[in-house]
């Protein structure tokens, strides 16, 4: 086995990626089964699915970290790690591209053309001679009937300040780990995690006050549907993020890290800049614009 | 080029048997498992492909009904994109990017493992569509709404297995794009890399640009079919249009990420087998990278009769023109690099030669189709058809043949037979063109693709076409049978198997041992 510092570490076999593949199809598999009406046999096997997931990146992640501490990795395999996680958010970037992509485009084409702009002056005039097209709006079918749109200055705006102060405590921790104060590290942490889930919260009360206040669901249309979209899969990566750092609290806790080698803690705080960003992008197009 | 090698010594795998494979972290072992996923896939596609061109060998309907044969057609094309073309060329990059560069192996061992394990997964879930009631998906491999959505129970699952292969590929992009940034020898520069590692350094930066859109695209397509959503329904104030944009946006870098690679082969084997470099290094690695870049801003020419507005369709028409451009630049550096060169014709170069030539036919068709006035006639007609196989099955698929038959003296330590290589080529390159050229008459008389039946005028063309794909289909027997002999079998394979050949993967011994270069090797300038 290639242990040595100036070699790059190659593992001999994996046991993980196979129950990450079961786990994943468990999960997919009872999921479809679900929606397609089974409801016994679906939720079980999807439960099944998502607990080998769960299990395999304990053992997955266990592994990397043990081989980390126990001093195998070099430089090269450093680099390895930084690459891929940029790559890995770039590629979800992209992936919120795609529904940030969807909202400009009904804004900007598809209900102005419902309303009869560009070449679409007979679509308006023949299909839906009475619909004006103003945002936010559930289609001329006035689908899920009356809403209103969320207003940006109320919790939203508490919302994105809750995630601000969360990059700067955050960037405190990472400083405080390069001086070697393990004390601010987990203080700087716990702080984070904390309007981390506090974030979450607000949010969860957002929604109830959605659906039950201001009749504003998925079935609100296209606004309702790229609300939820955007902000629903942004929670998700939110709640992401707050395990990520968890992770990393108990692994500070249990005295990993050093100032210069610190890659998975760097690596959450990259993942937690991005959720950061993604949701000032939201804040701006989705309520506030 | 001077190098210095160092074999490992613990030169087996881990475990034996089954779970070699299943828990391997070798990267060749890894590309050995999705080249042969790939054409297990390939003949699964296959048999589908021939299926249809039963059924259209005649006019009527004889043996599918027109659900089934929807069916067929769109798991056809999932199937051969995401099943045989993309893992042939993932199995590719991982036997011979580690090899070219000079690693030791993938920059995420583990990682590979699981990109290559999730496929046969998602596969299952797609083909278990056949088997629900109401069978599998119908609304063809662009999955457009509102069709794609009222499938029965099979639509989750789709869904799902689209996911699924999305996660592998990213998975598998990053694995590769960090492997070629981070693991290459001392003194292998980027403009030093060997072509086939730019193409696919651009490809897998493609896979993880476009894959997570289609991801967010058929969960949107997920939630308007159960959670009550209305992306893609005019009453709610979105738009089918919406669909065809976000798959498109996808879609057409996803093409190039299926004929990069390819590209990336053909610029190997055709400096081997001239005895000469490769004409025009640079601009070739520039072309790569413009049409990388162009192939974002053209999806719109998919588009041309929905109904976009006049400046829409004109900008799409000339941004897709250009990409003919850094394309054409290619095609003349490899005729050039063939030019006054000392060529033989091993069964690789006869593969390359047929690339360069059908693979221009497919790039005619297709600047045919980037004019939009005269793709308001071609559109969604066999035409379209002709134009995707050629640059599919005599583009990305005979490259994918070619490198075969280059690298497989490698991967093995035998040679193949030299005499049946030559009759799969022959016979596949006749027929091939039997059973796709007669495809662009019947689109330019008329002929819509995607039917079972079609009207009677249009049957002595459909008979020469299904008569040609029945004898393509059976000619691959033949690939699998020179595959697998050589495996067993055959002339024992030098190190540098061609001598025209150059670059890191040839100084290692054939077969290339377990590890290889466990200590990088030199790279002199
Ligand atoms: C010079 C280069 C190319 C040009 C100008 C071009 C142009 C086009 C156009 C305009 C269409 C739309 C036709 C229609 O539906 O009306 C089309 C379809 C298509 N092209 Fe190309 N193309 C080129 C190269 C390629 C390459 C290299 C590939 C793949 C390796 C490819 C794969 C496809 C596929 C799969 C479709 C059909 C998609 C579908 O509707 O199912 N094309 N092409
Ligand atoms: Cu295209």
């Amino acid at each position: 086995m290639s242990a040595s510092a100036d070699s790059y570490y190659l593992p001999h076999g994996t046991p993980w990626s196979i129950f990450g593949s079961l786990g994943l199809f468990g999960f997919m598999l009872g999921a479809g089964l679900w929606i397609d009406g089974l409801n016994s046999v679906g939720p079980l096997v999807m439960g099944l699915g998502v607990l080998t997931l769960i299990l395999t990146q304990f053992g997955w992640f266990g592994t990397v970290i043990r081989e980390s501490e126990s001093g195998v990795y070099n430089q090269q395999v450093d680099r390895t790690f930084r690459w891929a996680m940029v790559f890995f958010i770039f590629s979800e970037v992209m992936f919120f591209g795609a529904f940030f992509g969807t909202l400009f485009y009904a804004r900007l084409f598809v209900v102005p053309w419902l309303g009869g702009a560009s070449n679409m002056f007979f679509t308006h005039a023949l299909l839906y001679p009475h619909y004006r097209a103003l945002w936010p709006t559930n289609g001329p079918a006035h689908v899920g009937g009356t809403f209103s749109a969320m207003p940006p200055w109320g919790i939203p705006a508490i919302n994105t300040l809750i995630l601000l102060s969360s990059a700067v405590t955050v960037t405190l921790a990472h400083w405080a780990l390069k001086a070697g104060h393990r004390r601010k590290v987990i203080a700087g942490l716990v702080a984070t995690i904390a309007l981390g889930v506090s974030f979450l919260l607000m949010q969860a009360h957002e929604y109830y006050h959605a659906y039950t206040h201001l009749n504003l669901t998925l079935h609100s249309g296209i606004y309702g549907a790229t609300f939820f979209i955007l902000t629903g899969f942004h929670g998700l990566h939110v709640t992401i993020g707050v395990i990520m750092l968890t992770v990393i609290l108990i692994r500070v806790l249990r005295g990993h890290f050093t100032p210069e080698h610190h890659f998975a803690f760097e690596a959450a705080s990259w993942y937690w800049h991005f959720v950061d960003i993604v949701w000032l992008g939201l804040f701006i197009f989705v309520y506030w614009l | 080029m001077s190098q210095s090698i160092a074999l490992s010594h613990d030169a087996h795998p881990a475990s034996r048997g089954l779970m070699r494979w299943i828990k391997t972290t070798n990267h060749k072992d890894i590309g050995t498992l999705y080249l042969l996923f790939s054409l297990i896939m390939f003949f699964v596609g296959g048999a589908m492909a021939m299926v249809i061109r039963a059924e259209l060998y005649e006019p009527g309907l004889q043996f599918v009904n027109p659900g089934f044969y929807n069916q067929l057609v769109t798991l056809h094309g999932l199937i051969m994109v995401f099943g045989a073309v993309m893992p042939a060329f993932v199995g590719l990059a991982n036997w011979m990017v580690p090899l070219m560069i000079g690693a030791p192996d993938m920059a995420l061992p583990r990682l590979n493992n699981w990109s290559f394990w999730i496929l046969p997964f998602a596969f299952t879930l797609l083909l278990l569509t056949l088997f629900l009631p109401g069978g599998g998906p119908e609304g063809g491999w662009t999955l457009y709404v509102p069709y794609s959505m009222e499938l029965g129970y099979s639509f989750p699952f789709l869904i799902f297995a689209i996911h699924l292969m999305g996660i592998s590929s990213v998975l598998g992009g990053i694995n590769i794009i960090v492997t070629i940034l981070n693991m290459r020898a001392p003194g292998m520069t980027l403009m030093k890399m060997p072509l086939f590692i730019w193409a696919w350094l651009i490809t897998a930066y493609l896979l993880v640009a476009v894959m997570p859109v289609l991801a967010g695209g058929v969960t949107m397509q997920l939630f308007d079919h159960f959670f009550g959503t209305h992306f893609f329904s005019a009453a709610g104030g979105g738009s089918p249009l919406l669909w065809e944009n976000v798959f498109w946006f996808f879609g057409h870098p996803e093409v190039y990420i299926m004929i990069l690679p390819a590209f990336g082969i053909i610029s190997e084997v055709v400096p081997t087998f001239s005895h000469k470099p490769l004409f025009g290094r640079t601009t070739m690695i520039y072309a790569l990278a413009s049409i990388a870049f162009l192939s974002f801003i053209v999806w719109g020419h998919h588009m041309f009769t929905s109904g976009m507005p006049v400046s829409a369709d004109l900008f799409f028409m000339f941004s897709t023109m250009l990409i003919a451009v850094p394309t054409g630049v290619k095609i003349f550096n490899w005729v050039a690099t063939m030019w006054k060169g000392a060529l033989t014709f091993e069964t690789p170069m006869l593969f390359a030669v047929a690339f360069i030539i059908l693979f221009t036919v497919g790039g005619f068709s297709g600047v045919m189709l980037s004019l939009v006035p005269a793709d308001f006639q071609y559109h969604n007609s066999y035409f379209v058809v002709a134009h995707i196989h050629y640059v599919l099955v005599t583009g990305a698929v005979f490259a994918i043949m070619a490198g075969v038959y280059y690298w497989l003296p490698k991967w093995t330590g035998h040679m193949y037979s030299e005499f049946w290589g030559k009759v799969h080529f022959w016979i596949s390159v006749i027929s091939v063109n039997v059973l796709y050229f007669p495809m662009h008459f019947l689109g330019l008389a008329g002929m819509p693709r995607r039917v079972p039946d079609y009207a009677v005028q249009f049957t002595n063309l459909n008979m020469i076409s299904s008569i040609g794909g029945f004898v393509f289909g059976a000619a691959q027997l033949i690939f699998v049978a020179i595959i697998f002999t050589t495996i067993y079998g055959g002339k024992k394979a030098e190190a540098r198997v061609w001598e025209g050949a150059h670059g890191l993967e040839w100084t290692v011994p054939s077969p290339a041992p377990y590890h290889t270069f466990s200590s990088p090797p030199e790279v002199a300038g």
